[in-house]
């Protein structure tokens, strides 16, 4: 039944002498409202440990970036411009150069994303053509200065 | 010699007794608290955040103790351990465990046990108006008055409440109470008439009575209005700081533990339990079982003080006047009359 938690409200009429003093008094109120709070003490609880016990991330959740390399172990990028054009926060500074191997033209030489900046919205990933660029699950992000959360191309490749 | 040594392993015990469970109980509240409102509560200093009341009073060390510019600083001063000294002086008259060779597990054995008690409990309130009125300042002036006036009405049916176990046991000797109450199952029990059927109701009626009272005896929600700390500036205590305030709230919990204790002996057949306890057994084990069913009685006891505190909202002051005088007095009154009339016609 739905209103199975209301047996002390008033629009249950109570029957007998002792039924109408009890809850004239309030006992079957306070009764049923200390198995309601008993029932919350039992219940498990949905605070984590954090520290110790991390949440575990859904499929597909947005957090730190990082530069994809194919199987041959070069960076996939091809420094076409997208994501920082995609990039709605303009977090994403890119400086190309000439390419060292021969089937692109360009590559990056230095990949700036600015985490204070970034929004997470993950339109860069969306933006790649060439499927470089990801957002991983990592959501942990300390640092101890302004300049660290500049994550350059190193970082952003060994995430 | 041994007269004194018995007398100091009494006496450290029924401390034990009381100042252990009081900083204990303090965590054991904290945790019951949070499980309720659905957080894990404090659970990081020590085991299980066991050693929380250790890191509380280390705070409390090591803040300032402030005493207001004007204020009376002896009285001031003297304030908190007025209220501190009498839990712990009525505990010495609670039997808290079966005899052990000769002696009775109790610090004194007073004659009228009861009365004591009584008379000790209603001397804490002194310490509240005293604490208020030297702060100088007029929140906690109003707090204390709040607070002692709540006490006063109260302390009579609690007295009365009292009166109807004292009744059923003819006498006034906790210890005589408790062994009357003891070795012969739960219809002994005062609180299910003491042996008598006919008692019953009385019995329970004079322990749901007893109950609340203690309940508003302690300022303890749903009536803590002297020191409801979210809305009306803290009550009695406004002005007071570290180790001070500490004793304070200790002092609380060592009367909650003293309530208990009185509310076990007197209704709950103190530190018997059918099946666990032989009273005619004085071995020293069979003290200590004893002693462990007299405690977990009261820390059960103290358990649906804290469920309850989490459970029912507070009463407004008028509601909790209309309460105590026009519902509780009258309700125990009547309750001693039946009683009367039912050991008059002996039935």
């Amino acid at each position: 039944m739905a209103n199975d938690d209301r047996v002390g409200s008033r629009d249950v009429e109570p029957k007998g002498f002792l039924a109408k003093t009890l809850m004239k008094l309030y006992v079957p109120s306070v009764l049923s409202g200390m198995k309601k709070t008993m029932e919350y003490m039992i219940r498990p609880k949905a605070t984590l440990q954090y520290p110790e016990v991390k949440r575990v991330t859904r499929k597909g959740y947005r957090g730190e970036h990082r530069l994809k390399q194919d199987e041959q172990g070069r960076m996939k990028c091809v420094a076409c411009f997208m994501c920082q054009t995609a990039c709605p926060a303009e977090c994403i500074e890119i400086t190309a150069g000439p390419s060292p191997w021969p089937d692109r033209d360009k590559a990056p030489v230095q990949f700036r994303i600015d985490m204070m900046k970034c929004i997470y919205c993950g339109m860069c990933e969306e933006a790649c053509p060439c499927d470089a660029i990801e957002l991983t699950e990592t959501y942990t992000q300390v640092s101890t200065s302004r300049e660290e959360k500049i994550y350059d191309i190193n970082r952003l490749l060994s995430n | 010699m041994t007269p004194w040594l018995i007398f100091g392993a009494k006496a450290v015990g029924g401390l034990a007794c009381q100042m252990g469970v009081g900083p204990a109980f303090t965590i054991v509240e904290r945790r019951v608290a949070a499980w309720i409102q659905g957080r894990v509560g404090p659970n990081r200093v020590g085991p299980l955040g066991l050693f929380q009341p250790l890191a509380d009073l280390v705070k409390f060390i090591s803040k300032e103790q402030i005493v207001p510019a004007d204020a009376d600083r002896v009285l001031f001063l003297l304030g908190p351990l007025l209220v501190f000294a009498p839990p712990i002086f009525g505990f010495c008259v609670i039997p808290y465990g079966n005899m052990i060779g000769d002696e009775h597990l109790q610090i004194a054995n007073l004659p009228i046990g009861v009365l004591f008690v009584m008379s000790v409990i209603s001397t804490g309130v002194y310490g509240m108006m005293l604490g208020g009125w030297a702060s100088n300042n007029k929140y906690a002036l109003l707090g204390s008055l709040r607070a002692s006036a709540q006490i006063i009405s109260y302390e009579l049916s609690l007295g009365l409440a009292i009166l109807i176990a004292v009744m059923m046991s003819s006498s006034l000797d906790l210890n005589v109470i408790v062994e009357q109450q003891a070795g012969k199952g739960f219809g002994a029990w005062n609180v299910f008439g003491g042996g008598h059927l006919s008692q019953l109701p009385s019995g329970l009626l004079g322990f749901g009575l007893m109950f609340i009272c203690a309940l508003a005896e302690n300022n303890r929600l749903p009536f803590d209005l002297s020191e409801c700390e979210a809305e009306l500036v803290g009550g009695y205590h406004t002005e007071y700081s570290s180790m001070s305030l500490g004793v304070f709230m200790l002092s609380e919990y060592l009367s909650m533990i003293l309530m208990c204790g009185l509310m076990t002996s007197i209704y709950l057949g103190g530190w018997s339990f059918p099946g666990i306890t032989d009273p005619s057994d004085h071995s020293i084990l069979a003290g200590l079982i004893s002693w462990a069913v007299f405690m977990t009685k009261i820390l059960s006891m103290m358990f649906v003080y804290v469920w309850i505190r989490w459970t029912l909202p507070r009463f407004k002051y008028n509601q909790l006047m209309d309460l105590g005088w026009k519902a509780f007095l009258p309700a125990s009154l009547v309750n001693i009359a039946l009683l009367a009339v039912i050991g008059v016609m002996g039935v």
